[in-house]
């Protein structure tokens, strides 16, 4: 087989889909932290797992905090809200409010960051559902601690090396100390799935239809 | 001459979809393209235009940082802002500079009032 994976069109269609995704995912985090959220461009790379993990890792020497959740529908995958460890209590206050006592965040740490993940990621992947015209199933967020290379792991059945397609755009709250990424994963078969769908978008959108 | 009207989104895809609205709402504007703030300003200088649409997330300098430099050089000039992202703080940069938002996935019915609105005020200001 040769040729790109994705062609220019594809590449470009889909990242103007996540985009538009993650623009709207930026607004929900938002109005949950009170504060501007600003966003990079995505990068799109078709990468193994492990190249994956890297672009995160070689930017990031600390601990990581993620909140992970999969998704299942005409394509299968995982969006990950990432960040610096040291962020995540930061993350929790500015979301729960100056005025709860130290104790209490620490104690809503986990809730915190798994329903934020959960606002973030299902804005962004339901906006991406409804311009495929696919629904998506998500799972409930589950938060992920530790080495950068566990994040990406996720489902790899048997240390299966196969390329995914890797997703990911910063993200930073203006006037707090928070930022971090957001990242989806989706494996071969699903890529194949999904540059049919984004074939079928383009055409539709290309199309002198209706 | 023509209503001219520039488009600026780092995507092409997205630069059709826009260039096709305009095409079915306002079938005799000159539509022209750019995919960075760079290359739109590098054509402002070469031309003039009559109305700018602007994608928000672009590299380089953002839509929002382009629509301020040109509401500073065209006081009227009819300028929109294509966006998904509609945080207060984008908001009230935008009013500030008299840009109007127009949500994204673009939509022949989501440009519409923005394009009419320019067209009647071009039209008022050329007679």
């Amino acid at each position: 087989m040769s040729g790109p994976i994705l062609e220019d069109l594809e590449r470009d269609a889909l990242t103007e889909l996540v985009n538009i995704g993650v623009s709207r995912a930026a607004g929900g985090l938002r109005s949950m932290v009170g504060r501007q959220v600003t966003l990079s461009v995505p990068s799109l790379e078709v990468v193994s797992r492990k190249a994956a993990t890297a672009l995160i890792r070689e930017r990031e020497t600390g601990p990581l905090v993620a909140v992970r959740q999969d998704f299942h529908g005409a394509f299968n995958g995982q969006a990950l809200l990432i960040f610096p460890e040291q962020n995540s209590l930061e993350l929790v206050r500015s979301v729960a409010g100056p005025d709860l006592p130290a104790n209490e965040v620490l104690e809503l740490e986990d809730e915190a960051l798994a329903e934020t993940g959960n606002i973030v990621l299902n804005s962004c992947l339901a906006t991406m559902a409804n311009m495929l015209e696919r629904p998506l199933t998500m799972s409930l967020p589950e938060v992920l601690r530790g080495e950068s290379a566990l994040l990406f792991q996720l489902d790899a059945k048997g240390g299966e090396q196969g390329v995914v397609l890797f997703l990911y755009i910063n993200f930073a709250v203006m006037d707090r100390d928070i930022r971090g990424y957001i990242a989806m994963l989706m494996d071969l078969p699903s890529i194949d799935t999904l540059r049919g769908l984004i074939g079928e978008f383009i055409r539709k959108v290309l199309g002198d239809g209706d | 001459m023509p209503i001219s009207v520039l488009v600026v989104d780092d995507s092409k895809l997205a630069r059709i979809v826009v260039g096709k609205a305009i095409g079915a709402l306002q079938p005799d504007w000159e539509r022209l393209e750019a995919g960075t703030a760079a290359d739109a300003l590098q054509l402002l200088e070469g031309r003039p235009v009559d109305v700018v649409i602007l994608d928000y997330n672009m590299p380089g300098r953002n839509g929002l940082e382009l629509a301020e430099e040109l509401r500073a050089r065209f006081p009227t000039m009819p300028i929109a802002l294509a966006t998904a992202n509609v945080q207060d703080e984008i908001i009230a940069r935008a009013r500030a500079a008299q840009v109007t938002f127009v949500p994204k996935p673009v939509t022949n019915e989501g440009l519409e009032g923005f394009l009419s609105a320019a067209a009647v005020q071009l039209r008022s200001g050329r007679a």
